[in-house]
């Protein structure tokens, strides 16, 4: 395992305490911590260049305008496409709503299909439910293999000219498993549909060069991977987002405003209506700056190993079971299980009195829950700041919570 | 004891366990259900009125030790009471939920509802975030309980 040890000095978060015990943060997958240099940038931004963007003559509104347009530069280049090609959002949800409406409100006919997996967050299923409801477009699921992958043996049979958008998670926040990428996009072509990646637990974790994907639209968020809250990012294939109407008017996104009617910026200025979270992009950009200092591909490989470490330690208790794919190239490191009768939030409690926080509940992905029969799980998930004491304490910890209930 | 021996003491592990009225109840009778969305804990209950006292009730649902807990407790509660001492009891349990500890301001009040096993739930005080576990199945209740002064108004 490379170690990336001293990077936790950089997460001024992880020195405090929590129930007198020092913070064991498990929960990277629901949002992630800020290292210093983040939080030092947006800072800096307010105290040296605050002013509104794309607006306004004056030194600090050309410095802000500069300051937004290079995190735009630097967040599109972290995944290998063009600052064009890159409108940002509020977040994952945002974008992908963007693209339900934006996109599918006018590509979609009655009868049409959205397919979707039944793995997804909620972020990527009720946009699409809404959006059934304006076009009277069909949602259809994609089920899942004993490993909790995304089953793709039979997509003949789902897919045929009916189906117009193909929309999946890069990776489960739930059971961590990787999305078939590669299998999706061939078999969207196939049909003529386009493709929808939530990226939004795939490009914290892992090196993403979007262009080579072959989807057609991803969203992410900058909070998973860093960055502040409220905002994400929308990227799109050129002809897409030409394709796209926007879903919000307002400043910023138009061209000439009459008093009827109105023409818009240029993608992907057209998706950005308002003043947009300048220091947040400035933020996200100093994220992705400390992501690309340490290498994505470091980052993946510290990820695998301390996931390796946390299933064999987790394999140890009994009557512990993990949800999700057991071969850790096919996942990343969100870490669902159950144990014996003991109600997940029950389990988040316990561990919070020793300081770790875990996830409980159904992370945001009832009809998965629903398909595996549970009302919930546990989550742990992992980022670069964890390390394997931690996991260590977790088990200590689980085991603590089966002698609470009674199990030996 | 410890925060978490308060909390999980052990006459709740045994409801958790061995829920009491679990089930349906197939003739009449009022239906409510209630879910905290957060964290996925889901209840419904079934309960019969004759002659103003709550003669049946039956509690379906899962979730965690709290909110089952607490509603197989009130379950055995509520049954051969009165809709106005059952009315009482949830204000009550619902109070306990929220004051310090040695508060209990409804005791004038109301000197016929004892809370008596129920106590046992306030050890969730000291774990704000659970207390909306604790409280679904009175929620619950006082649904149901709205439903049938409505039906026999």
């Amino acid at each position: 395992m490379k170690d990336l040890r001293s990077c936790r000095a950089d997460f001024p978060i992880l020195e405090r305490e929590v129930n007198g015990h020092p913070l064991i943060y498990l929960d990277s997958a629901a949002t992630t911590q800020k290292p210093q240099s983040v939080l030092d940038a947006m800072t800096a931004y307010y105290e040296n260049h605050n002013a509104n963007v794309h607006r306004g003559a004056h030194t600090l509104a050309a410095e802000a305008t500069a300051a937004f347009e290079e995190a735009r530069s630097k967040v599109a280049r972290f995944i290998g496409t063009s600052p064009s090609q890159l409108a940002f959002s509020r977040g994952a949800t945002t974008s992908i709503n963007h693209i339900a409406y934006g996109w599918g409100l006018n590509h979609l006919e009655p009868g049409d299909r959205i397919v979707v997996t039944i793995a997804e967050h909620h972020a990527n299923i009720v946009p699409w439910q809404l959006i059934t409801r304006y076009t009277g477009a069909e949602l259809v699921y994609l089920e899942l293999d004993d490993d909790l992958i995304v089953d793709t043996t039979d997509l003949d049979s789902v897919l045929d000219a009916r189906v117009k958008i193909i929309a999946f998670s890069g990776m489960s926040n739930v059971t961590g498993a990787i999305g078939p990428v590669a299998a999706l996009t061939e078999a969207a072509n196939s049909v003529g549909a386009i493709t929808v990646l939530d990226g939004a637990q795939l490009v914290p974790h892992a090196p993403v060069r979007v262009e080579d994907l072959g989807v057609d639209f991803m969203a992410f968020s900058s909070h998973k991977m860093l960055g502040p809250t409220g905002i994400g990012a929308l990227w799109g294939r050129p002809d897409r987002l030409e394709e796209m109407e926007p879903t919000e008017g307002g400043g910023e996104m138009i061209n000439v405003v009459e008093r009827l009617t109105s023409t818009w910026a240029p993608v992907p200025h057209k998706f950005e209506a308002g003043t947009p979270p300048i220091a947040e992009a400035v933020g996200f950009a100093a994220a992705v700056d400390y992501l690309e200092a340490i290498g994505m591909d470091v980052v993946e490989a510290h990820e695998r190993a301390i996931t390796s470490y946390a299933l064999e330690r987790l394999s140890e208790i009994p009557d512990l079971v993990v949800y999700g794919p057991k071969d850790i190239s096919k996942r990343g490191g969100a870490v669902s299980f159950s144990l014996a009768d003991i109600h997940p939030h029950d389990l988040a409690t316990i561990l919070d009195q020793d300081g770790i926080a875990i996830r409980a509940g159904h992370h945001c992905a009832r009809p998965l829950m629903q398909y595996l029969d549970l009302s919930a799980t546990a989550r742990a998930s992992f980022y670069l700041y964890n390390i394997p004491e931690e996991i260590d304490a977790l088990v200590v910890s689980l085991l603590k919570a089966r002698k609470i209930f009674g199990l030996a | 004891m410890s925060q978490l021996d308060e909390l999980y003491r052990e006459v709740i592990l045994d409801h958790y366990r061995n829920p009491r009225r679990r089930g349906n109840i197939g003739g009449d009778h009022i239906h409510a259900e209630g879910n905290n969305p957060s964290c996925g804990d889901e209840l419904a209950i079934d309960i019969v009125i004759e002659d103003g006292i709550v003669v049946d009730a039956a509690m379906q649902g899962q979730g965690c030790s709290i909110s089952q807990a607490s509603g197989s407790m009130m379950m055995e509660a509520i049954v051969g009471r009165s809709v106005k001492e059952v009315t009482t009891l949830a204000r009550k349990f619902k109070v306990m939920m929220t004051i310090e500890e040695g508060e209990d301001p409804l005791d004038a009040e109301h000197p016929g509802a004892v809370l008596g096993d129920l106590e046992a739930l306030q050890g969730v005080r000291q774990f704000p975030v659970r207390i909306k576990c604790a409280d679904l199945a009175w929620t619950t209740l006082e649904d149901a309980l709205a439903k049938a002064t409505a039906a026999s108004a």
